[in-house]
């Protein structure tokens, strides 16, 4: 994605390839070929619905995976090479996770205050005296206010935005520079997905902090990142500017994607225009595109190739034989 | 909800707040909770009584002080043993090895099941392989006869012989429920999360994993206890332990030896019986209590009761009561 007088690159991502094995010598490749910037203060969405690889990309960014093959280079230094200088703590220091269960990511044993001040205590950026007063700003700058009064409580007394709030605050405890937010409002109630929606935009914008946001729901792909990407079986289908890939989508799945939004005041069904064909499964030596056996456009050489990237407008990027 | 952080860092304010949050959680176990009031307040008694025991038994349990076989008096509450030992000290004195014997195997047993159980679920793969090997190869072992064997080949052994030997055979069944409830939290994202903060694995098992485990390690513990009483007891009746202790398995031992009941000299033979039944069931019901605190879904007796208050009511209404 080599957009112009972009701001500083942070995360860059070339060609990251991840496979998983199942059973003897079989593998499943569950990212294939993705290549991102994520620059300073911005955000990049990937859209894709479930088993695109998503989640599995940014757990490779976040080193729970080993990554099988590409570049990820982070600061202008490739990541190995960075965590062998800064070492492995200040890599998970700069490059934050936000996950998607709000009752899951938080320890039911433990009080909201040990969840903050962990990450505080293990980067040594408090110490015992200015813990608490370090904890209640943290609260407080995600709205969970009275700030003493949620800290001594467990996650099991707080709802499901707030407790999504407290994962937040502790992504931010460290100051990272990138926060992975993995499907962060897709668990939440409709009517707290905006409050965290535009938390997580004030602290991109007035904190500086690059957001991954991953999601299946491209309208607050729209509303909440500048860059968007489209993914599916593992490969990014389309990406780039959040407007020109939602408002004209060029990709037949990024189209049936949109397609598949309902819109108020529409009647009846509509025809989504692809066929029903399988989703593939996704080997190292499986050829072609993804999408062709569903694709209502595909060519013969879309069960050859995979489709080399075209631009198609400036910040506008696609990867398809037949456009 | 009280909040120790929050308060100021007086530290007897602190002491005294803690004071009435373990009061507070006290009063939440045991109220509507009616096993776990029996329970305790059993184990109580028994654990008083072997802790006091020189001050509430009048004799001697290892010397002669009675005439063989002396029924329940005045002088002797529980009577006299064949051979004129006091049944009443013989209890007390007995629950005090007998509790240690079965506490001390508990101990050993858990710390082993946990070491284990943890380590395998939580770094999966090789290492999981290994313990998982090994902890069925000692499932598969037959316990008591094992013990019976090992207590055969070793001759008359002692007490705390027993306890290790109780300790070490009985791991594996805690070891297997601790290393799966390990594999389900482990996955969970509270833990990836404390993995992606940089938090050392030592304290993911102490800190993050391991207080998510007390319930079943502790009900792990009271099963452990209660089979190693029941263990040393079976060893002690078939004399292969050191008969000359006084444990409640040597009384059996010795109330069979000398056909107490017979002779009708029940109270030699029932007395250490019912004490062992007594222990194990009090432990049996604390667990039991332990497993609804920790599990909300089997507090069903108050709930039990609403229902049928309510459904009384209901049928008085359709006029069928």
């Amino acid at each position: 994605m080599e957009t112009t007088n972009t701001p500083e690159v942070v995360l860059s991502v070339r060609n990251l390839i991840k496979d998983f094995s199942i059973g003897k010598k079989k593998t499943m490749r569950a990212v294939n070929e993705v290549s991102f910037d994520l620059c300073k203060g911005e955000a990049l969405a990937i859209v894709g619905e479930s088993g695109s690889g998503k989640s599995t990309g940014a757990r490779v960014l976040t080193r729970i995976y080993d990554k099988t093959g590409g570049d990820i280079i982070f600061k202008g230094q490739p990541l190995d090479e960075f965590v062998k200088q800064h070492g492995s703590l200040e890599y998970a220091r700069q490059v934050q996770m936000i996950f998607q269960d709000p009752f899951g990511s938080l320890n039911p044993v433990h009080s909201i205050f040990h969840h903050i001040a962990r990450p505080l205590l293990i980067h040594k950026r408090a110490d015992k005296k200015t813990i608490e007063k370090l904890v209640y700003e943290l609260l407080e700058l995600v709205g969970l206010f009275p700030a003493a009064e949620t800290a001594g409580k467990f996650p099991h007394e707080l709802s499901g935005g707030q407790r999504q709030r407290v994962a937040i605050a502790r992504a931010l405890a460290v100051d990272p520079e990138v926060i992975l937010a993995d499907e962060p409002i897709s668990m939440l109630d409709v009517s707290v997905r905006l409050g965290i929606l535009n938390l997580m935009t004030d602290l991109k914008d007035k904190h500086g902090i690059s957001f991954m946001y991953i999601t299946h729901d491209i309208a607050t792909a729209r509303y909440f990142a500048e860059k968007t990407a489209v993914m599916y079986v593992g490969h990014m289908v389309e990406w780039g500017n959040s407007d020109k890939v939602t408002q004209t989508p060029q990709h037949p799945y990024t189209q049936l994607l949109l397609s598949a939004v309902p819109e108020a005041g529409q009647k009846g069904r509509r025809e989504l225009g692809a066929k029903k064909g399988e989703i593939p499964m996704w080997t190292g030596d499986t050829k072609g595109c993804p999408f062709a056996a569903r694709c209502p456009r595909a060519l013969d050489k879309c069960n050859d190739s995979f489709p080399g990237v075209t631009q198609i407008a400036e910040e506008h990027f696609i990867r398809c034989h037949n456009i | 909800m009280n909040n120790s952080i929050a308060s100021a860092p007086n530290q007897q304010s602190q002491f005294r707040q803690t004071c009435s949050t373990v009061w507070m959680k006290c009063k939440a176990f045991f109220s509507g909770n009616p096993p776990a009031i029996i329970g305790v307040s059993l184990i109580m008694v028994i654990l008083l009584g072997a802790l006091f025991a020189p001050i509430l038994s009048s004799h001697n349990p290892d010397k002669r002080v009675a005439r063989p076989h002396v029924a329940p008096n005045a002088e002797h509450i529980l009577g006299s043993t064949r051979n004129g030992r006091d049944v009443f000290s013989q209890v007390l004195y007995g629950a005090r090895k007998t509790l240690a014997v079965s506490l001390f195997a508990g101990i050993i047993a858990m710390s082993i099941a946990i070491a284990v159980g943890v380590t395998s679920g939580y770094m999966g793969g090789k290492v999981d392989e290994w313990m998982n090997f090994a902890t069925n190869v000692f499932l598969v072992f037959p316990q008591l006869p094992l013990l019976i064997v090992l207590a055969a080949f070793l001759g008359q052994v002692g007490s705390m012989v027993i306890a290790v030997l109780l300790g070490f055979t009985s791991w594996p069944w805690g070891a297997r429920v601790i290393r799966s409830q390990t594999m389900a939290i482990r996955n969970k994202e509270f833990i990836i999360s404390a993995e992606v903060m940089g938090e050392s694995k030592i304290r993911i098992i102490l800190v993050e994993i391991l207080p998510n485990l007390i319930s079943i390690v502790f009900g792990g513990f009271l099963g452990t206890v209660i089979y190693a009483m029941g263990a040393e007891a079976a060893l002690g009746f078939l004399g292969l332990g050191d008969a000359t202790e006084v444990s409640w398995g040597s009384m059996l031992y010795w109330a069979q030896v000398s056909s107490s009941l017979y002779t009708g000299a029940w109270w030699e033979m029932l007395v250490p019986a019912i004490a062992l039944a007594l222990t194990g069931g009090a432990l049996a019901l604390i667990n039991m209590s332990i497993d609804q605190v920790s599990n909300p879904k089997l507090k069903t007796g108050p709930h039990l009761k609403l229902w049928k208050k309510m459904n009384h009511e209901t049928e008085k209404r359709r006029g069928l009561v």
